[in-house]
């Protein structure tokens, strides 16, 4: 026996307001994050995930804002990520009440950030994001490597995906948020041999993300891609599926799921 | 009733408060003052990150050992340790050369080894809570966890609930007015908050 899966869903924030809208039923301001968050609180979502992707810093006041609001409400685990660039935008999240932390860009030209919050807060609450392209060959082919892409999956690093992964984890990361930027937002289902080839090569737990369409990936997430957790973002907000129907899903493929 | 939340920079505080507050609480108090733990009616200790950390923060209160040994052990009034919070409660803990505990319920706490148990480390998200013994307290359930660390018990009488993670791990602690939990109930949805609603009503 071991802990159970994790169904996280994940929702984008910009200046304190939900960017893809939510299609609850019964939310009076749908685009007010920490309703939306309570509304994932009562479906008994398993934890919650807010990427603040707003352009400007002085959007970082009105996110520690609302993690402090939702923290008042939710009696379930938020990470929150999105622009954390020191130990000390860690910290500031933390006392506003976000239990992990995700790193992302920040990392990629300084990975000792994540030591520096592992060192500081503990590695239970460092999450390194890894968000991979996979590397195509001049005619099209995949090289069957994976390249590091910065800025919404727009700007190439050079880095090697698994390489830098690895490299987060020996740092200290608790926890890795691996998002295939080719999947995001396609519905095509999750980069499985991605999420494989890392989680297989780490001892902390692996968070799926990117291309989520139906909950048939998500169970494939698990035993295709032997992540801890799954992670999804417009499937529930446009209410396509239930995080009930989420948890039937995997426990019909046999994968230990909460109540 | 005074609940005595003790700041000693370490800790999760305003999750605890706020579920505390959703289980009934009027009263509780933030503080790092060795004068509300002494009128305290109830205290809860929590905690995140490392143990020797924890442990030294918590020294550095002047007095507040003390205060605790002295309303706890002496005084009976019921306590609540929550994650590194309850691994403070054991003599001693192994991580990086070793920190002392408060020593009021024998044991270690060490490392998890994920290698040996073939699971990943730390023990992140969602697990049974399966009691040991009878306790008013404790119910079975599912709880969330999140920690590297475990509390390795010395007296079998004194593990109230154990979860499994490759194997089993002190999930519960606990002796007299003394309560211990690995899991978050701050963040643990109905069954954290119901338990934290017996902990109000507990008179020890």
């Amino acid at each position: 026996m071991t802990v159970k899966t994790r169904i996280i869903p994940c929702l984008d924030v910009a200046n304190g307001r939900v960017v893809k809208g939510v299609n609850f039923v019964n939310l009076v301001d749908a685009g007010d994050p920490v309703e939306q968050a309570k509304a994932y609180d009562d479906a008994g979502a398993d934890e919650l995930c807010f990427l603040d992707i707003s352009a400007t810093s002085d959007g970082r006041g009105t996110l520690l804002d609302m993690v402090r609001r939702t923290a008042e409400v939710c009696f379930m685990p938020l990470t929150v990520g999105g622009g954390v660039r020191s130990d000390d935008d860690a910290r500031a999240l933390l006392l506003a009440g976000a239990d992990k932390v995700a790193v992302n860009s920040a990392a990629v030209s300084r990975p000792e950030l994540v030591g520096d919050i592992a060192q500081r807060f503990g590695s239970q609450c460092c999450v390194a994001s890894v968000d991979a392209r996979r590397s195509m060959k001049e005619d099209g082919t995949w090289t069957g490597k994976w390249e590091i892409f910065t800025h919404g999956g727009r700007k190439a690093t050079g880095i090697d995906a698994v390489d830098h992964a690895l490299n987060l984890t020996r740092l200290g990361a608790g926890e890795l948020l691996v998002t295939s930027m080719d999947g995001d937002g396609t519905k095509a289902g999750y980069d499985l041999e991605l999420i494989r080839t890392i989680s297989d090569q780490v001892n902390i737990p692996v968070v799926a993300s990117g291309g989520v369409g139906n909950l048939d990936h998500l169970v494939d997430g698990v035993i295709k891609g032997h992540a801890s957790a799954v992670l999804a973002a417009s499937i529930f907000h446009f209410g396509e599926y239930s995080i009930a129907e989420a948890k039937a899903a995997l426990r019909k493929a046999g994968i230990s799921a909460r109540s | 009733m005074m609940i005595a939340l003790i700041d000693y920079g370490a800790g999760n505080l305003h999750s605890v408060r706020s579920a505390l507050v959703k289980a009934g609480a009027d009263n509780v108090h933030i503080t790092s003052n060795v004068d509300d733990v002494a009128r305290a009616d109830k205290i809860v200790l929590p905690g995140v990150g490392a143990f020797g950390a924890c442990a030294s923060a918590l020294r550095a209160l002047d007095g507040m050992e003390d205060a605790l040994n002295q309303r706890v052990l002496h005084g009976g009034v019921p306590f609540l340790g929550i994650c590194v919070g309850m691994q403070l409660l054991a003599d001693e803990g192994l991580e990086f050369g070793g920190a002392k505990g408060l020593g009021w319920i024998e044991g270690k706490v060490r490392e998890l080894d994920g290698d040996a148990r073939g699971v990943k480390v730390p023990h992140m998200g969602w697990n049974d809570v399966i009691l040991s013994t009878q306790n008013g307290l404790i119910q079975s359930g599912e709880a969330y966890f999140l920690h590297s660390f475990h509390f390795d018990a010395e007296n079998p009488a004194h593990i109230i609930a154990t979860t499994d993670h490759g194997g089993p791990l002190v999930a519960a602690v606990g002796r007299d007015n003394i309560l211990g939990v690995q899991f978050h109930p701050e963040k643990s949805q109905h069954y954290g908050i119901e338990f934290l609603s017996r902990f109000l009503e507990w008179t020890a």
